[in-house]
């Protein structure tokens, strides 16, 4: 009787409002059928981290177009590692240079996906990260 | 195999996971939850071991139409909880699609201050389709909560169907929302609303029309309980269970008459006449062993619930089988439909043993 | 004695007779087009496209004078600079002054965006345009915690009025007109430029520009707000009334449509939406008791430039229609300057594309040459960069000549409004002035603005026309050039701006060095009255001014206001 849904928190950190992104992602991820948990604008850091917690997410999609990119993906990681949080995919989206990109994944952001970027490709990348992962949440 | 209580004892990881439980970890409540919802393997073992820990929150239901502001109101009612000490579980639900499953699950955006606060804890969950097991679930969440040790719990869900009234009916307290918007009163007339109401609420004050929406709902509300006077026990009054249902205790004479508040949750005001009016209410629920008795008969029917689940669970174990050993004859195969489920029945009975 | 007629019966036969020919030439049209249809219905048409506009609006495949049958020259657009100023707000408009080529541009700190705004000015830019980064534009102080990384991200970090100076340091406050994008907290900006102003010896009334100050449509688009609406729009009332008689020259809001627009609204609801914001400003300004005929003048508007061509140029159109209908006949302006709709134009920012970024060159021109043609006052160009980053030096250089090359080469300039009269262009302008009067309408019921937007009407309408639009580019109904067509394997890198940390840390230094000299004790009085202006509900720009003269920072300000207002937090719309 296993129903695992997968669970995404789509959340926009940093003070930029452009939401669209967000929006169109949030709206691909639950036609998809996943549960996504949408929290607004302006999120901090602490927040993402402790929705995040209390959510049991699966997986943490950022938006970010506000040029923090460096320095707000690198600090929802290490509060999610700090809180114990080790098997959540953190991903996202916005103006973020190739270059950028490959730093944030060294420090374990997962793809960032650039402007342009059809939903579907967010949508077959967290499902097959999800399945890769194996039977789903592990209880530890 | 099974233990004395009856449950499958757990397995290492979900020992694990109820250490971390009992050592007060939130990761652990945010798990055990989700082992809930998916009802994956061992959750009601893991329920079952905490079981004794239940009984020490007071849990609240708000309901309501869509966008009444439920989600405002209840942030607002956690912050002054809060303030006053208390810690808080929030439960809010919505509902999922029922065309892909997927869900977009928006409340927290109302609750957002609250996202770090310590001592709350907000868990948003979807609908998932199901019909009773919405219930169960809902409950079991809030079961989870209350054995973390939350002092109070409060559940959201939109009122538009049975399940999320009878979500709000396993509250100790439920309050409905309603908004000065167009037709508010009938649709929540038509919806059952009505029936579920511990605590009206007139949120959106601030709008043209909500003094005609209190007058409509007193009138309403004293025609249902048939004046303010009378002696018809004002909760529970009309039968929302199946028939299986046990018949709660005939409550005592002297009757909840459901006040009517009016709010502007957007800016708090009227919450801390909410606040009184819940503990009110919770005092009244005491003084008269109703609350006991609300509690005892809410416990059967998730009891009976539970039985339900599992019965159908092995029931749908038993068809599997079948289906495996019968190939596509298993409409045909020359047997009825009558046989075939008495087969089976006998088959899971035997299991079962 | 009863007047006799020379010849009534000839008169009117003469009548008859032309009414004849036109019903005639009308018949004689619409046959060729039946003809036409039928050997057109035989020809098969192309199936890479649905021959409808990038909004979704139907276009046929001809028009002809049936279209404009019911066509008034005088009543439907009169000449140039007259009512209804279909043709354009000014009687010569390019031929006396083009447009204004304003390139909106801002990063880091002051310091910086100071020497990029001389060399814009050197390079013949005739206009400045502040942007401001993420932190100003909410109004708070670059050294507030929440703010940590986006400092001079996206723009200028402008957190007082000594940064305000820095920035302007060397450029004539009453020459050069300033253009500053800022709306939850443009009060405060309005303040410091006004104070920078002064210190240069120039005085409120002859100080030149704009404040976007628009905040309707940061709720219903752009998310950089404060207040909830209704102490918000109180506030611009408080500019309006302040500015009429101590900043006449001044552009007290632009009302825009560009954000609108960017967050996926079609062109007619970017129409719509901005239009009845405008109205519900006029309204505000009223109930005021402000003389409409004082205050009116001074609003300008803020267009989207977008992708499809005509419904483009139809949109600056049947905007100056709308504006002068309603000005005139529903809020009672008597004065032609309160009719006429004036406008800046930024070409979108949403149809930019990372891949093949050199493409966006293109994009830029034909939207460019699409702003102009319908007549706007003033121009920014897009950088091709700006999807990837902020635009770099030379990305910007060839933006300002798209715009050089247009107004000097193309001979575009020397004829006013030259697609008026095309059957299509008119079509497309009554059709998109009657579909914004419906919207009109459909707010109207909801309660107006403020109403639809606390229950999230306009989110919802922008998200789902978004996604629509989002879902026709990823089935390949609508064609994008590099990005789900005509794609390049190996894609040549161009060069971005990076801007480093250190904006942060400088502006961090030096807001503690001005807390540290500034004199505290006139600051914490300063904001205390403006604090008790707010709750008297009295104008905050007197009390404003005061504490920006005494160097309270923004954030100081913002705190000040939302403990007497409130803070919005939005509806969720999907
Ligand atoms: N004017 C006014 N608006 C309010 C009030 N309370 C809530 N709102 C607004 O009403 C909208 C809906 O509020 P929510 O709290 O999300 O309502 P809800 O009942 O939880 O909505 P759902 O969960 O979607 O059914 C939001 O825009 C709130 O800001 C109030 O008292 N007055
Ligand atoms: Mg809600």
């Amino acid at each position: 009787m296993n129903d695992k849904k997968i669970r995404v928190l789509v959340a926009k950190p940093g003070l930029d409002g452009h939401d669209r992104g967000a929006k169109v992602i949030a709206a691909a991820l639950r036609d998809a059928g996943m549960e996504v948990i949408y929290t607004g604008l302006h999120q901090t850091p602490e927040k993402i981290a402790a929705t995040a917690l209390q959510e049991d997410v699966d997986v943490v999609a950022l938006s970010v177009l506000s040029g923090a990119h460096m320095t707000l993906f690198p600090r929802v990681v290490d509060l999610l590692q700090e809180s114990g949080m080790t098997d959540v995919l953190v991903t996202g989206g916005g103006i973020i240079p190739a270059e950028d990109a490959e730093t944030l994944q060294a420090k374990g952001v997962g793809r960032l996906f650039g402007p342009g970027t059809a939903t579907t490709d967010a949508v077959e990348y967290i499902r097959a990260w999800f399945t890769d992962r194996g039977v789903g949440r592990s209880t530890e | 195999m099974t233990d004395s209580a009856g449950a499958p004892p757990l397995t290492q990881p979900l020992q694990d996971l109820l250490a971390r439980f009992e050592a007060g970890e939130p990761f652990a409540l945010a798990r055990s939850i989700s082992l809930v919802e998916d009802q994956a393997e061992g959750f009601e073992s893991l329920l079952h071991a905490l079981h004794d820990r239940l009984g020490r929150a007071r849990r609240l239901g708000i309901t309501g139409p869509p966008g009444a502001g439920k989600s405002t109101l209840t942030s607002a009612l956690a912050r002054l909880l809060r303030d006053a000490g208390e810690t808080v579980g929030i439960i809010a639900v919505d509902p999922s699609s029922p065309f892909t499953g997927g869900a977009l699950l928006g409340d927290r955006v109302r609750m957002d201050e609250l996202a770090t606060e310590p001592g709350i804890f907000i868990r948003s969950m979807a609908s998932r389709g199901s019909h009773g097991g919405l219930s169960a679930t809902t409950r079991e969440a809030a079961d989870l909560m209350d054995a973390f040790g939350f002092d109070r719990i409060i559940l959201e869900t939109v009122g538009v169907g049975q399940s999320e009234l009878e979500i709000a009916s396993q509250a100790d307290t439920t309050v409905v929302v309603l908004v000065p918007e167009s037709g508010d009163g009938i649709q929540a007339m038509k919806a059952g609303l009505m029936e579920v109401a511990d605590l009206f609420v007139v949120n959106k004050a601030d709008r043209p029309g909500a003094d005609r929406l209190k007058k409509e709902i007193g009138i309403v509300n004293s025609l249902r309980t048939g004046g303010p006077q009378a002696s018809v026990p004002a909760h529970h009054g009309v039968d929302l269970s199946r028939k299986s249902r046990p018949t709660p205790p005939p409550e005592p004479i002297e009757a909840w008459d459901p006040p009517v508040l009016m709010s502007v949750a957007s800016s708090g005001e009227g919450l801390p006449e909410l606040a009184a009016e819940v503990d009110r209410h919770h005092a009244w629920l005491r003084a008269t062993g109703s609350l006991q008795s609300r509690r005892a008969a809410a416990a059967a029917e998730h009891a009976r619930i539970v039985l339900e689940r599992a019965v159908t669970r092995r029931g749908a174990e038993a068809w599997r089988a079948w289906i495996e050993e019968v190939g596509d004859d298993a409409g045909l195969a020359g047997r009825s439909p009558y046989e075939t489920a008495r087969i089976l029945t006998a088959r899971i009975c035997r299991d079962a043993q | 004695m009863r007047q006799v007629l020379d010849d009534p019966m000839d008169a009117g036969a003469e009548l008859k007779a032309e009414l004849e020919r036109r019903r005639r030439a009308l018949a004689e049209v619409e046959e060729a087009l039946r003809q036409w249809e039928a050997s057109a219905a035989d020809t098969p048409q192309r199936e890479d496209s649905d021959f409808s506009t990038v909004s979704g609006r139907e276009i046929r495949p001809v028009y002809t004078p049936l279209d404009r049958q019911a066509f008034d020259y005088t009543r439907d657009l009169g000449m140039p600079g007259e009512y209804p100023f279909t043709r354009g707000p000014y009687a010569t408009m390019y031929r006396t002054r083009l447009w204004t080529k304003r390139l909106f541009s801002g990063f880091a700190t002051a310091e910086e965006t100071n020497e990029r705004y001389k060399f814009l000015l050197a390079r013949g830019q005739t206009g400045l345009s502040v942007a401001f980064d993420f932190p100003t534009l909410m109004g708070y102080d670059s050294d507030d915690p929440l703010c940590e990384g986006e400092v001079g991200k996206c723009g200028v970090a402008i957190s007082s009025l000594a940064d305000m100076e820095t920035l302007f340091d060397g450029i004539p406050l009453d020459k050069v007109s300033v253009s500053m994008t800022i709306n939850g907290p443009a009060i405060m900006l309005y303040c410091f430029l006004l104070v920078a102003a002064e210190k240069q010896g120039v005085g409120s009334d002859q100080v030149r520009g704009t404040i976007q100050n628009d905040i309707l449509k940061e709720y219903m688009a752009q998310h950089a707000w404060i207040f909830p609406p209704r102490p918000a729009l109180k506030v611009i009332t408080d500019i309006f009334e302040w500015s009429s008689s101590h900043a006449p020259l001044f552009n007290t809001i632009s009302i825009s449509g560009y954000h609108i627009r960017e967050a996926g609204a079609t062109a007619v609801q970017e129409l719509a939406y901005t239009l009845k914001n405008g109205f519900t400003y006029v309204e505000e300004g009223i109930r005021r008791g402000l003389d409409v005929d004082e205050f009116a003048p001074r609003l300008s508007f803020f267009w989207d430039v977008h992708n499809d061509f005509f419904e483009e140029v139809a949109k600056f159109r049947a905007g100056r229609r709308i504006w002068a209908r309603h000005m005139k006949e529903i809020y009672g302006a008597q004065r032609p300057e309160s009719w006429r709709l004036r406008t800046h134009a930024q070409t979108a920012g949403v149809t930019l594309t990372a891949q093949q970024p050199h493409n966006n060159i293109v994009r830029v021109a034909y939207q460019a040459l699409a702003a102009v043609l319908g007549g706007t006052q003033s121009l920014h160009t897009n950088a091709m960069d700006e999807t990837l980053a902020l635009p770099t030096e030379a990305a910007v250089r060839i933006a300002l000549r798209t715009q050089q090359i247009l107004a000097f080469e193309t001979g575009i300039p020397n004829t006013i409004d030259p697609l008026a009269g095309s059957y299509f262009v008119e079509t497309l302008t009554d059709e998109m002035e009657r579909d914004a009067e419906a919207i009109f309408s459909e707010i109207d019921e909801l309660g107006g603005v403020v109403e639809g937007i606390e229950n999230g009407y306009f989110q919802a309408r922008i998200a789902s026309a978004a996604s629509r639009f989002q879902k026709e580019v990823e089935t390949g109904r609508q064609t994008i050039v590099g990005v789900n067509e005509f794609l390049e394997d190996d894609e040549a890198e161009i060069e971005i701006l990076r801007i480093d940390e250190s904006a942060g840390e400088s502006q961090r230094e030096r807001l503690a060095k001005l807390r540290d000299e500034r004199d505290q004790a006139a600051v914490d009085a300063s904001l205390e009255k403006l604090g008790a202006a707010a709750s008297n509900d009295q104008n905050l720009m007197p009390p404003m001014l005061d504490a920006v003269r005494a160097y309270a920072t923004l954030g100081e300000i913002r705190s000040t206001l939302v403990n007497v207002y409130g803070r919005f937090k939005e509806p969720v719309a999907f």
